[in-house]
């Protein structure tokens, strides 16, 4: 199949970038989205252009470094899909296919299609964890967890932290990813002890870093490629209620 | 000089080894231990379990990945599980069976004394794990489920869902993050490490490049850690991530320290098929596949009839019938070469005729498709994901592809390589798993390493060697970061013709074609002839746009291939010379007469540890005698 693609192209994130339209010419419908862009890069070498730069490592859709707006979409057309496990058969030939990077104010362009997620690293640093050292610990027997509680737990921690629910949000807001690690941990009673200072930290890293404020649309839950769903975010806002009423309250 | 390769194992029964040498390694003491800085490189399970630990015990830690976030690092991708014996099914499972079975798996080629170290600490990397958060798959009972892997005749396999890689990986990221917050990890993502700086023969330091900025950098420490994952990627096309490279164990071994065993590479028996020639990566479907799924092709060659047209009676389940013991649980050596063995005779089916079935019909008519869909759901969306096909109503396609090496930079017990202060850990090690690993223990090896031995046996170092750090002035900082502009340099200077893929490809189907499932002298051979050729037309005819002063990721790439072209020489070299056939080593040559691989115990029971002297000159080699105390090598046998 063939292709017409319109790509942004930014040199680097002080200076204005822009869309370039590029062919792409004799596409298999087997070949991945990036394998695509890989065909369009080696042409663009031959004919001594620089290569299109974008984020991708795994391509198995589970490092989370992957991510472009297709056609307006964080991570393409096809839902619970990853950008690098999308394959050209969902496309039409003759189509025209934008690609464009995350846009969101705490994803700085570091060129073309590729951001800085940082702030994502931040915001787990700020509490996104449970405070043990190594050595020490109890046998992973002692404390029988409830299965649905455990089920519960790794629906919320399958989350690969690409940002697409930032890209996908008009707010570009971070609560799905945050939600999925307060769930995460709240579900289990290992993370039940750091509860309330877990989410109050993380919740107000998320405010520093200049993610906005969830307004029930979600954008996220739809473009999610893990299916992260939306009953985390009330959740994590239930948690943070009583952990700000406890504060209140002692 | 004779070089003695000193692997410093505890005397004492195998047992006993690891409980009397904590008993008598040095310590440092709490105050001192802010003192050191140790640099480790990379962030996957080995990196950041290390990294986060020696923070936790005080030290202070430069941790370096060359993905945006260290929670993106490799290990990720790790779907079945991780090996831990502790019996909690009741079967019969043990420190020793567990230790034993590894032996065995790895074809008798791997050390005792680290694989009962391995063995042991694997059930406290469980506890850790659940303490973390780790959400492992649990029992309506409310306790910690299990699955049985390859190799093994017991369940010892602990997973969360068909990620448990990630779920390993995020609970060391986090501990990693907790120590980022507190200060004691001083994180650096997007940078790679691309020389290490040795002196006065011992390891002080790296050069990195900040892949945003492009900016070279030194930094200096008491010791330096690789924690920087296998090769595979020589092969091009593998079940690796693109970004998996050999740099900092190869920039070792051209500063001194050896690499050992080279040539003991995994091929995974079930991936995903090549669809064509545009593919960039194979994709892993997780062995724990097999606990459910048989394995077939057609008995008659050359069928192309629909898989569900090929009666019971035509189709030719291999594994169980040439194994009928372990039958589709085969360690994965055995089960690849199987699997090519029946392509070879014209049986493989799909596009290439480079692929068996693996049949899941006979097990959703036993369980049902819902317990299969629990079991394997998110792999079976994969699969239809990149094939379009549906594998609950017809088999899946599968073909063994690269996918993990054994061999790495040479380590004592200690994991110190042969340069003082040179400590590796992981896959980028060659220590556990001999010449085959088995499934759901890399994970184990990993954090194994990082959260339980190496944060103990570095201190043994620090405790007799107390020569400090060097300031970035030093001439030997100086010269290594002068070394590494110039080769940046170079590779933007030579503008040729051919992009920088086009090297790999080469280089990946010469490796798989001579040095791949099967080996022989005269392919061997040619593969030594052909490597310099293609190295000398690289540095001739590569073409690398852009500049080193900003974020250019066809230079990354450049410099990774460029290793990796001088790398596999030393993988052929070393697979030449081992005349002999153990775990994923397969030279035809070695065979038993019904195709299994022949061990020489006699002439080639050692770890081959080799020392560069060069490029235009052989490496020298170092024998590791591999004595075996408490397990006696036999011919392995899974029938």
């Amino acid at each position: 199949m063939n292709l017409t693609l319109r790509v942004w192209r930014q040199k680097n994130a002080d200076t204005p970038g822009k869309f370039v339209e590029y062919r792409a010419n004799n596409i298999s419908p087997d070949m991945s989205f990036l394998e695509m862009l890989d065909v369009v890069n080696e042409e663009l070498i031959k004919r001594g252009e620089e290569q299109i730069a974008f984020d991708h490592d795994c391509r198995e859709g589970i490092c989370g470094s992957c991510g472009l707006v297709i056609n307006g979409r964080a991570h393409g057309p096809l839902a619970a899909t990853t950008t690098c496990q999308l394959h050209m058969r969902t496309f039409k030939d003759g189509d025209t296919i934008a690609v464009e990077p995350w846009r969101a104010r705490p994803f700085p362009v570091i060129k073309d299609l590729v951001v800085d997620r940082n702030a994502f690293d931040r915001i787990i640093q700020s509490g996104g964890y449970i405070s043990v050292s190594t050595g020490g610990a109890p046998d992973g027997n002692a404390i029988p967890i409830p299965k649905d509680d455990a089920d519960k737990a790794m629906d919320a921690a399958q989350c690969i932290g690409c940002g697409a629910c930032v890209a996908a949000c008009k707010n570009a807001s971070a609560m799905l990813f945050v939600a999925a690690k307060v769930s995460h941990l709240s579900l289990l009673p290992q993370g039940k002890i750091e509860q309330d200072r877990r989410v109050l930290n993380m919740v107000t890293r998320m405010d520093e870093e200049g993610f906005g404020n969830c307004t029930n649309i979600g954008s996220c839950e739809a473009v999610c490629p893990k299916q992260i769903t939306l009953d985390n975010i009330a959740r994590m806002n239930r948690l943070y209620m009583e952990a700000l009423f406890k504060g209140i309250l002692s | 000089m004779k070089i003695v390769l000193d692997s410093k194992i505890p005397s004492g029964t195998v047992a006993t080894k690891w409980t009397k040498y904590r008993q008598e390694m040095k310590l440092v003491n709490p105050a001192n231990k802010r003192k050191f800085e140790i640099i480790v490189v990379g962030s996957g399970l080995a990196g950041a379990s290390a990294a986060a630990t020696l923070g936790e015990l005080g030290y202070n830690v430069k941790c370096f990945c060359f993905q945006d976030s260290p929670r993106r690092a490799h290990s990720i991708a790790a779907q079945g599980g991780i090996n831990a014996a502790k019996n909690y099914r009741n079967d019969g499972d043990s420190i020793y069976r567990l230790f034993y079975d590894t032996i065995k798996g790895g074809d008798f080629r791997a050390r005792e004394a680290n694989v009962h170290r391995l063995a042991e600490v694997s059930v406290n990397i469980i506890d850790q794990c659940v303490a973390q958060g780790v959400p492992f798959a649990r029992e309506y009972g409310g306790l910690l489920d299990n699955r049985s892997f390859g190799g093994a005749q017991v369940s010892r396999t602990f997973y969360a869902r068909g990620q448990t890689g990630q779920q390993l990986l995020l609970g060391a990221y986090q501990a990693l993050s907790r120590q980022i917050h507190d200060g004691t990890v001083k994180m650096f993502s997007r940078t790679e490490m691309l020389d290490i700086v040795i002196i006065d023969g011992h390891a002080k330091g790296i050069i990195t490049r900040d892949l945003v900025t492009g900016k070279t950098e030194t930094h200096s420490a008491d010791a330096v850690v690789l924690a920087t994952g296998g090769y595979s990627p020589v092969f091009f096309l593998s079940t690796n991530a693109k970004g998996c490279n050999v740099t900092a164990t190869f920039r070792a071994f051209k500063k001194g320290a050896y690499f050992a065993n080279p040539c003991y590479t995994q091929i995974h028996p079930t991936c995903i098929p090549q669809s064509g020639d545009h593919q960039s990566k194979l994709t892993l479907m997780s062995e724990s596949l097999r606990n459910d799924g048989r394995v077939w092709v057609p008995k008659k060659p050359g069928d192309t009839r629909h898989p569900n047209d090929i009666p019971e009676n035509e189709r030719d389940y291999y594994l169980e019938r040439m194994y009928p013991s372990y039958g589709n649980l085969a360690p994965r050596d055995i089960a690849s070469r199987a699997a090519k063995k029946v392509c070879d005779e014209g049986r493989g089916i799909g596009p290439n005729g480079r692929g068996v079935y693996l049949d899941f019909s006979d097990s959703i008519k036993r369980l049902g498709r819902d317990k299969i869909e629990e079991r394997y759901g998110n792999l079976f969306e994969m699969y239809e994901r990149i094939t379009g096909e549906n594998a609950y109503e017809q088999p899946m396609r599968i073909y063994p592809a690269p996918h993990y090496t054994m061999g790495g930079s040479w380590v004592d017990y200690e994991l110190m390589s042969n340069i003082p202060g040179l400590f590796v850990i992981g896959e980028a090690n060659f220590s556990d798993h001999g010449a085959n690993r088995l499934g759901a223990s890399a994970l184990m090896q990993g954090l194994a390493d990082g959260y339980f031995i190496l944060p103990q046996t570095i201190a043994g170092y620090f405790a007799t060697h107390r020569n400090g750090r060097y300031s970035s002035d030093h001439p030997e900082f100086r010269k290594a970061h002068e070394d590494v502009r110039a080769r940046i340099n170079k590779l933007l200077s030579i503008n040729g013709k051919r992009t920088v893929t086009e090297f790999h490809r080469e280089l990946g189907k010469l490796m798989w074609d001579d040095v791949g499932m099967a080996r022989n002298r005269a392919g061997l051979q040619h593969a030594l002839q052909r490597l310099p050729e293609i190295r000398e037309e690289f540095w001739g005819n590569v073409n690398v746009l852009g500049s080193g002063d900003e974020f250019n990721s066809a230079l990354e790439y450049a410099g990774r291939v460029a290793d990796f072209l001088e790398f596999a020489e030393l993988l052929a070299f070393d697979a030449l010379h081992r005349e002999e056939s153990c775990g994923g080593h397969f030279r035809e040559e070695y065979q038993t007469e019904d195709g299994e691989a022949l061990r020489n115990d006699g002439q080639f029971a050692y770890v081959a540890a080799w020392e560069y002297k060069g490029m235009d000159q052989f490496p020298v080699l170092h024998k590791e005698p591999l004595i075996y105390e408490e397990v006696k090598m036999t011919q392995r046998s899974y029938k």
